[in-house]
């Protein structure tokens, strides 16, 4: 292919495109997918076809289109008219959607309908029925609704657009033309210095600059060099990522060719979770398409640049997202943490110099190249830019996920974004970071939501999990659980993880049954430093901020808790 | 291409060739840095974390057996937070494994005046003993996993990789492909995993026959049938 057959494709989608005069988009994400959305889409085909609407009104599928927990979701586009989003689209209503919104000239009346029961007229007046009876007002997600209305959508901006299945249509929406243009009109130097200039840190948790981890790559000795995407996600209550790999999966491989080129890879790896099998398919799909038409494999675009990408699949153990022991998994070994340094840019898989990057940081790539870094740089705060995916779970009116710019208070997103605590409970906490982060209180609601923020508070920005939780929840308690899935991830290397963790979680499990005393939260917070200080990898260093931040702001549950234990212990 | 860097070991500066690590560095200085896990044969994996040292600017303990000295290194080995983290260590061990035959364990638990009863609510593993070929046998409750016995038998000395790691976590455990027995792996019974083991939770299996109270005579009685059953 040629940069020009870009156009070329594009030309073809779009002439394709005007012959429909609307567009049914279904939600085709596992979310989605589990609430019915296969039947959702299937009844809406047949009712197009059934009413003969087949060449004017194209149904297709689409990516997670955010609010998950009212899904089946499913969006209907006429030009010249604002787009609208149904909620809760089952079979029934798919039907009436089509019936009622679509159908434009009702035909004979119902008087006249006796040719039989099954030709148009008769069809059309049980519709003209339906319509006088019902509507699909309470289905209609208003586009002015906040959970919309907040969010910016730059790396999710094509979801809900375009079909995840079809490079077509990626391409007709401006795919690849970023690598088309970085391959013949800039020097691998040149990406490095935008994604530097872009302020883009890593979106797998610590907030690396990639550009800086860009620059070493490129930097370091050797000419076998790879790429590798993670997209293991293990924190629970995640589904970032997953989104990714599902909707926009060309949009990650397109990330992964910018950064190959400008780090000198040739080959790379997505590095999958194996509880993802439709992200698994999707991507495997849009590899053999992306080979197909020349936009992987041997060079790329006419240029000198070949690039091959390949997928791994994880066994789901959480640790195996931690960069050292992803590595050890892809080369076949057990996949366990090793001391850094060096670096994987230094010494990654087989021993040579490896990027690797979170999926959700490839998928930022090609849209900073496409409209420029200073562009980019606009949005969010001083040291953290452009926007961050985030997945809200919890106690929370509008579950799902949502993208948002960096800097956007936690109360923009709990209340405004979320639509605040259902029930009329009250706000308690929001836990970020999953397992590695930390809980923060009501008070530091008006934090700006970036980096550095985060991690003064005790919690962290993490991949994008934010677990929120209201009055009836036991802080004590949701630090157990996070140890406890600490103490069942650790790899089983060093002793501080493998037995620290398993008896912090010892000591939790006795807190919150009531029978620990002071000495008990003592030797717990002794023990959560020194878990903290002299682990090997990040999970165990990491494992301890649940309980920590905790400890922090909600010491008076622990206290309560002890007290009672105390009380228990004393002999009547 | 050696160079040398000099660092700063408890306030003495000390001078060593580039690559050298702060255990090396420390012993060369005179100074006693506690190992377990580590074995001047094995590649250093840093398991126990006994060996950590506070380097001044670093947010993380350091164990010693794998860093590398570097220029202007300022390092504290004897540190109150480096005490008490060894101090915790070797009761978190202790908590965990049965110790009774590991005499340098043993050793620095009685140093480092470790409270044997810190973690009362700890629960040891009590996998049973695995007695499964004439040579040696292997009791897991007795294993703190250096990694020793897993890296002679690959890399390190044997090449025969019939060691591998089951379970994660606290139940993680050394194990053979499969859980298969001793004999139909690639094990030649070169022993060297059985002379690297610091705990004695791999024991030859005449030693261990004689613990359980077989006489010498017995065991040679063994032995025989063992060899005619074979002749068969
Ligand atoms: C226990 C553990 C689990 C991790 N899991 C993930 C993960 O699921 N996905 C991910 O992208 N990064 C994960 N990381 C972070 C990676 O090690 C690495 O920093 C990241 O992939 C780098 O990408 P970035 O620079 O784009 O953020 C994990 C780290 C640890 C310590
Ligand atoms: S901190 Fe935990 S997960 Fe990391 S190497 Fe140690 S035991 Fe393994
Ligand atoms: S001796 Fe260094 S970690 Fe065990």
């Amino acid at each position: 292919m040629q940069p020009s057959d870009l156009q070329t494709i594009t030309h073809k989608e779009q002439t394709q495109r005007q012959k429909h005069r609307a567009r049914l988009l279904c939600c085709g994400s596992t979310a989605c997918l589990s609430s019915g959305a296969a039947e959702t889409r299937d009844t809406l085909a047949r009712t197009v076809k059934l009413h003969q609407l087949g060449h004017e009104v194209q149904v297709m599928t689409t990516g997670c289109l955010g609010l998950c927990s009212r899904g089946p979701l499913v969006k209907l586009q006429e030009p010249g008219q604002p787009e609208v989003t149904y909620a809760g689209v089952t079979a029934d209503v798919a039907r009436r959607i089509v019936e009622e919104q679509l159908i434009p000239d009702l035909g004979p009346s119902p008087e006249a309908a006796d040719a039989g029961p099954h030709d148009l007229p008769h069809l059309r007046a049980s519709v003209h029925k339906a319509r006088a009876a019902r509507s699909l007002h309470g289905h209609v997600l208003p586009a002015e609704h906040p959970f919309f209305a907040r969010q910016l959508k730059v790396v999710l901006a094509l979801n809900g657009q375009i079909d995840p299945e079809r490079l077509e249509d990626y391409i007709a929406h401006g795919g690849y033309g970023a690598l088309a243009r970085a391959l013949t009109t800039m020097t691998p130097d040149g990406v490095v210095e935008a994604i530097t200039l872009s302020g883009l840190r890593g979106r797998g948790g610590a907030g690396f600059p990639t550009g800086v981890k860009w620059k070493s790559v490129r930097g370091a000795p050797g000419n076998r060099k790879y790429v590798i995407a993670n997209g293991d996600e293990g924190d629970p209550g995640a589904y970032m990522d997953r989104t990714m790999m599902e909707d926009l999966p060309h949009q990650v491989l397109e990330g992964m060719a910018l950064a190959a080129y400008a780090v000198g890879a040739q080959s790379g790896y997505v590095y999958v979770r194996g509880e993802y099998p439709l992200a698994v398919k999707r991507l495997e799909k849009s590899i053999r398409a992306a080979y197909r038409q020349g936009l992987l494999g041997r060079q790329i675009f006419g240029t000198d640049f070949s690039f091959d990408v390949d997928i791994r699949i994880g066994a789901g153990a959480f640790v195996c997202g931690e960069e050292t022991a992803l590595m050890a998994s892809v080369e076949g070994r057990r996949g366990m943490p090793r001391m850094r340094p060096p670096y994987p840019a230094q010494s990654g898989l087989w021993g040579r110099p490896t990027l690797i990057n979170n999926v959700e940081t490839f998928a930022n790539i090609a849209p900073i190249l496409n409209r420029g870094p200073e562009w980019y740089a606009g949005i969010g705060t001083e040291k953290s830019k452009g926007t961050k995916i985030f997945a809200l779970a919890g106690k929370l009116t509008n579950t799902g996920l949502i993208e948002v710019p960096m800097g956007l208070t936690l109360r923009e997103i709990v209340f405004d974004i979320g639509g605040g605590i259902p029930n009329g409970r009250r706000f308690k906490a929001v836990q970020t970071g999953g397992p590695s982060g930390g809980c923060i209180p009501a008070e530091h609601l008006d934090v700006p939501v970036d980096y550095d923020s985060l991690r003064a508070l005790g919690a962290i920005m993490g991949s994008g999990g934010m677990i929120i939780m209201d009055e009836d929840s036991s802080m004590p308690d949701v630090a157990r659980f996070f140890m406890e899935f600490c103490a069942d991830e650790s790899c089983g290397k060093c002793v501080p993880c493998r037995v620290g963790t398993t008896q912090m979680h010892r000591l939790l499990q006795k807190i919150v049954a009531g029978q620990g005393g002071p000495a008990d939260l003592a030797k717990l917070e002794r023990l959560g430093d020194l878990v903290r200080r002299s682990s090997l990898c990040a999970l165990g260093q990491s494992a301890p901020n649940p309980v920590l931040s905790t400890l922090k702001y909600f010491r008076h549950e622990y206290d309560a808790l002890v007290a009672s234990g105390a009380a228990a212990k004393e002999p009547a | 291409m050696s160079t040398d860097v000099t660092l700063t070991l408890d306030g003495r500066a000390v001078t060593v060739p580039a690559g050298t690590t702060l255990l090396q560095a420390a012993r060369q200085a005179g100074l006693e840095v506690p190992t377990i896990c580590y074995h001047a044969h094995c590649t250093a994996n840093g398991l126990c974390r006994m060996c950590v040292v506070e380097v001044e600017g670093a947010r993380l303990l350091q164990p010693a057996c794998i860093v590398a000295a570097g220029e202007g290194m300022k390092v504290q080995t004897r540190s109150p937070r480096v005490e008490r983290s060894r101090r915790t260590l070797v009761e978190l061990l202790n908590s965990a494994v049965d110790l009774s035959e590991a005499p340098e364990v043993q050793a620095q638990l009685t140093e480092y005046g470790a409270d044997r009863e810190r973690f009362p609510e700890a629960e040891r593993r009590a996998p049973p003993v695995i007695d499964d070929n004439p040579m040696f046998v292997r009791d897991y409750a007795k294993c703190i996993l250096c990694w020793r016995c897993v890296q002679v038998c690959a890399d390190d000395a044997q090449y025969t990789f019939a060691l591998s790691f089951d379970g994660r976590g606290y139940e993680t455990q050394i194990g053979t492909f499969f859980d298969k027995p001793m004999p139909e792996t690639t094990c030649v019974f070169c022993g060297q995993c059985v002379g690297v083991c610091p705990t004695n939770a791999l024991k030859p299996k005449r030693e261990w026959l004689l613990q359980q109270g077989q006489t010498p005579d017995e065991i040679m009685a063994l032995t025989r049938s063992e060899r005619r059953r074979r002749r068969r």
